[in-house]
């Protein structure tokens, strides 16, 4: 008699399952490596042919990404003092002098701004009016939930055509507080509908327990539903956070430089005079790290809210 | 990033059945108390807590969501130009739609758009559910490389496009060299992103790459939410191994797959971010999808009426087209 | 802080500015392309910020992306900028929607005389409507489509063997625009230095504004006019001409058979590419690229040189070049004036040239040194004497995008013949001009 249960798939079977999936893992993987080796390439070497895996690194993409720099003539670069760090060394080699820092250090800060406070916003609002329509019978719920929701379906650009003449008679434009009220709205509807999902699966005894011993319903709220709720809430907040980290048709539409965030802002790197590979790369390794490691730190809550609760570990 | 939809008041209620599939006893229980009932207790009244609660969210919703699509409705009735607040704004009724119906290049997009859908839609249902049926096998450490599957659809669609510009480059990219490798012809004798016959392919390659974990991951829900019992019963029935797949995994998956497909037409319809950094629309306007085309009659020619009736009308036709999806969707539960 | 100290700093502070003649410090934003004329003019206007006391900020933005930003900012009343260095085509939308200031009162004001720049810059740059003496800009840098090559190669004896044998002609700066398709043709595909090379690098972007400039390098030369009559917007027959229908065949030639493969969308920076890693003979770019080009040790020197936009049926360049406004939106107008006054100054403007900005001041164009300081300067002059630019009317965007869209349609995505594509052109345009009431 086998030891195995007629369901549970043979060693054999699950080698080879075992292997495509990791040989589809590694194809997947190779234009993110790919992407994060050019950004320590020279200029030359990431536009060589063929396309070179071996290479002497340099932080020259990294340099150009964090600053602006001009050229000087030869006679000039020979009466200035001595480089001062490591940066200007590599950027004196090319016959030019760092004027500045470059714009991509606040559109990155800008970034986390706009991010951070879109979600606690989302979260905050999403919450107490998920606990709402979970727990309170409300006039029209499913329906009105149900068309805010389809809004989602328009394309971006069509609902930034009303909001961008809005702004400009509010003067939100580019401003860090339109931004974030335009992703709060647009996450909203999600985010009740999520925590709505996770916050029926709390019984409600708890609280009825609660009230019964006297705590009001906004006390039974904060200190019963809430902390049984967090895991749901870090689910949907991580994902709140995403949309918003990763999002351009508003952001290019509505910002042009106060708040501009940095997916707009990194495919207008370009070097002086053509276009700088290494820097375009280095930036988008820089933006696109916090959101890699964040997945595979926090899978387990991602999952969940991705796929709209589809997927329970 | 990733929107969900539903169609119809009960149909709120059955996106979140279909995916909550099987109730524990917790659930059952919490389901089993009866709702809130307004009443008098210490602080405020239930009924002042849930307008509290609600409202900034409502207000939110209305300021942002519905005044805009009110004002958008509007608009589209007239010839107004937002880069012309100065000039005076008539009213001319169904004019815009009429032009947009009878363009023939605005037919030109939607077809693009179609192509698009279509294609993507395919290979990801194919790759994703092969994925999730592998993954399913629960070989060792299959948890560390699903996490690495899934990684690419958690990025910036437009930082994505942006560098894979530089991996379609056909001299100096990766993607022309590998292929080569394989296939020993010319770097420099095919371009992904200036042809006209490969453009649109080189957006359905990376429109895959990003959003094959998604539909990998329902239909591993799908997969994992059928029942062993199910499996075994048929083994016992001496049904083959393919007639299982076919008979039990098939339908029971099903659900899930389509709700995927569905979250994925939506998404791509409406698509923007990824075709403006890899192809910009072209060559040409090849892969100019109707996002693309709604933007360059919005924000570069100004014609903000003319494109307020264009985005009624996507709105109109995407809406339509999902209720009857969902009808659809629908039937195949109930069966 | 106490309020005695408080009453000091500021007796101090207005010491220091009456000291500086200034009645107050501004921050000012200066808006233009990200691109070297850039470079230099943050390093002339240190000048300004050493004489005035203002403070300068710049906000430079790449090309490819510089008028979708400007004209949202612009028309959401933004003050993002106080000063902006516009393209000529904005001029129209800027003087009609009220974005520029009109400067006529200023420049009574302060003496500051149009005259004293050149008239096809004044016209360009500053008028609106155009030629009538309203002026919404100082004319700041003059600007032309131009081509630069590989004088390394065209002075070697096996290429220029080779050439004579191919051609029956010498090899030289092509005088005509055949001449000019016929030397690239032959650098297409040869061998040299032991890599593939190609003939030239051109204009086919689509985005923004690349394929349309390209292409008008081809229209002009061969006589190509937007209207019969000028102001009366009869296109048919002028745009859709037989000549233009052959100066557009030519161009879609001149991309199939003598351009690097995947330069399907290329502008600026790629014709700068690939003129850098050695790819092309040939290359078109705007002028205000070549003082950084003949500077840089790795292509400049004796590997380079230029020549103006070879001439057909007659001469003929496509414009560029900007010319300096002050936004109306802006809370700093008053400081802002002052720059424009200060970049006025012919000795401002002569420095200007000197660190690789185009004057269009007089007296530096007219200046004897002028055409030996820079081994394109010539050119420059020449090309700027039959520069045509594209329409500057309001609607320039619009116009601009129907030509971008039908061109690299025709051009590089292979759809219909060169006249059908004119054709579609004069019905778009139509359009657009019956929208705005002047058809």
């Amino acid at each position: 008699m086998s030891g195995y249960s007629i369901t549970e798939p043979s060693n054999r079977q699950k080698w080879v399952a075992g292997t495509l999936v990791i040989l589809y893992a590694v194809i997947t993987m190779i234009p993110l490596a790919w992407i994060s080796i050019t950004g320590f390439k020279s200029p030359a070497d990431s536009i060589s042919y063929p396309p070179k895996v071996i290479f002497e690194p340099s932080l020259e993409g990294y340099v150009n990404l964090f600053t602006t720099r001009t050229r000087v003539s030869k006679e000039d670069l020979e009466t200035l003092p001595p480089p001062a760090n490591f940066a200007e060394e590599i950027v004196r080699e090319r016959g030019m002098v760092i004027v500045g820092p470059s714009k991509f250090g606040e559109r990155f800060l800008n970034s986390v701004i706009i991010g951070f406070g879109s979600t606690f916003l989302s979260i905050v609002l999403g919450t107490l009016a998920a606990y709402a329509f979970s727990r309170f019978r409300i006039p029209l719920a499913d329906d009105l939930l149900f068309f805010i929701l389809s809004t989602r379906m328009m394309p971006p650009i069509a609902v930034a055509i009303p909001i961008f003449l809005m702004y400009r008679k509010l003067g939100l434009s580019d401003t860090h507080l339109g931004m974030i009220l335009l992703y709060t709205a647009v996450n909203i509807s999600l985010a009740v509908w999520l925590l709505k999902g996770f916050i029926d699966e709390i019984p409600r005894e708890y609280e009825e327990a609660a009230l019964i011993d006297g705590y009001t319903r906004f006390q039974a709220f904060y200190k019963v539903v809430l902390p049984q709720a967090a895991t749901g809430i870090a689910s949907t907040a991580i994902f709140c956070l995403i949309f918003a980290w990763n999002e351009y048709a508003f952001a290019v539409l509505l910002t042009s430089g106060t708040a501009q965030t940095a997916p707009p802002f990194i495919p207008t790197i370009i070097g002086i005079g053509g276009l700088d590979w290494p820097a375009v790369a280095a930036g988008a390794t820089i933006f696109l790290l916090p959101v890699m490691v964040f997945t595979i730190l926090l899978r387990k809550h991602l999952l969940r809210g991705i796929t709209f609760g589809a997927v329970r570990k | 990033m990733l929107r969900s939809s539903g169609s119809g008041s009960g149909r709120l209620q059955f996106c979140q059945k279909a995916i909550t599939m099987a109730d524990t006893p917790i659930d059952n229980a919490a389901k089993a108390t009866p709702p809130g009932v307004a009443r008098k207790i210490r602080g405020l009244s239930d009924r002042a807590i849930a307008w509290i609660f609600v409202g900034p969210t409502i207000f939110l919703l209305l300021a942002i969501n519905i005044f805009p699509l009110i004002w958008t409705i509007n608009l589209s009735f007239t010839n107004f130009k937002a880069n012309r607040p100065n000039r005076d704004v008539e009213y001319i009724g169904f004019r815009n739609y009429e032009r947009i119906l009878t363009d023939s290049d605005i037919w030109l997009t939607m077809q693009a758009t179609a192509h698009f859908l279509f294609w993507t839609i395919f290979f990801q249902v194919l790759i994703g559910f092969t994925l999730a049926w592998l993954i399913n096998r629960k070989f060792k450490g299959n948890d560390l490389w699903t996490t690495i599957i899934v990684l690419p659809m958690m990025l910036s669609p437009a930082v994505v496009g942006n560098f894979w510009t530089f991996l379609y480059q056909p001299q100096i990219g990766l993607f022309n060299y590998i292929v080569t490798f394989f296939t020993g012809a010319d770097p420099s004798s095919f371009e992904m992103l200036g042809s006209v016959s490969l453009a649109p392919w080189s957006i359905v390659i990376v429109d895959t790459w990003m959003w094959t974990p998604f539909v990998m991951l329902i239909c591993l829900a799908g997969l994992r939410s059928i029942p062993d019992y199910i499996y075994e019963a048929a083994a016992i029935d001496r049904a083959s191994k393919l007639r299982q797949f076919f008979t039990i995994t098939v339908p029971m998956v099903l659900p899930f797959l389509m709700l995927a497909v569905l979250f994925r037409g939506i998404e791509n319809f409406k698509m923007f971010d990824l075709v403006v950094q890899l192809t910009g629309g072209g060559p040409g306007s090849v892969t100019e999808v109707t996002s693309i085309n709604l933007k360059r009659e919005a924000f570069e020619k100004w014609r903000t009426g003319y494109a307020s009736a264009y985005a009624i009308i996507l709105f109109v036709t995407v809406f339509g087209l999902a209720s009857i999806y969902v009808k659809a969707l629908n039937k195949v539960k109930e069966r | 802080m106490k309020l005695t100290k408080y009453l000091a700093a500021t007796a101090m502070t207005s010491v220091v500015g009456l000291a500086a003649s200034v009645a107050q410090a501004d921050d000012l934003t200066l808006c233009w392309a990200a691109w070297d004329p850039a470079n230099a003019l943050v390093e002339l206007s240190k000048e300004f910020e050493a004489q005035s006391g203002h403070n300068m900020n710049f906000e430079f933005i790449p090309w490819p992306n510089f008028a979708d930003r400007m004209q949202n900012e612009l028309n959401s009343g933004g003050k993002l900028c106080d000063l902006l260095i516009g393209d000529s085509q904005w001029i129209g939308g800027g003087a009609e929607n009220g974005h520029y200031v009109k400067l006529n009162d200023f420049f009574d004001a302060e003496n500051i005389s149009m005259d004293d720049f050149a008239p096809a810059t004044v016209y360009a740059y500053s008028t609106w409507p155009k030629g009538t003496p309203n002026y919404y800009a100082l004319p700041a840098m003059g600007d032309a489509n131009g081509w630069f090559y590989r004088k390394d190669w065209f002075a070697r004896d096996d290429i220029k063997a080779a050439f004579k044998e191919a051609t029956g002609r010498d090899l030289a700066e092509p005088t005509t625009q055949k001449e000019l398709l016929e030397t690239a043709q032959f650098f297409q595909g040869r061998e040299i230095d032991g890599q593939t090379v190609y003939g030239a690098a051109i204009f086919t972007e689509r985005g923004s504004e690349g394929i349309t400039m390209g292409v008008t390098s081809a229209l002009y030369p061969w006589g190509f006019k937007y209207e019969n009559t000028p102001g009366s917007y009869d296109m048919e027959g002028a745009v859709n001409s037989p000549e233009a229908v052959e100066a557009l065949e030519f161009y879609k030639e001149f991309y199939k058979t003598a351009t690097p493969p995947g330069y399907t969308n290329s502008y600026m920076g790629e014709s700068l590419d690939a003129f850098k890693s050695g790819q092309v003979a040939m290359a078109m770019n705007w002028f205000a690229f070549f003082p950084g080009l003949y500077a840089d040790p790795a292509t400049g020197g004796d590997k380079i040189d230029f020549f103006v936009n070879p001439p057909q049926n007659n001469a003929g360049s496509t414009l560029g070049g900007q010319g300096i406004s002050v936004i109306a939106y802006s809370d700093k107008q008053a400081a802002a004036l002052d720059y424009i006054k200060w970049f006025a100054n012919p000795d401002v403007q002569a420095k200007w040239w000197s660190l690789g900005g185009y004057s269009a001041h007089n007296s530096v164009l007219n200046d004897p040194g002028f055409v030996d300081s820079q081994p394109f300067a010539g050119d420059f002059l020449v090309a700027m004497d039959g520069v045509q630019d594209f329409w500057q009317e309001p609607a320039y965007a619009e116009l601009l995008l129907a030509m971008q869209k039908r061109m690299h349609d025709y051009i590089v995505a292979d759809q219909g013949t060169a006249k059908e594509a004119l054709d579609k052109l004069i019905e778009d345009w139509t359009e657009v001009f019956e929208d705005e009431g002047k058809l």
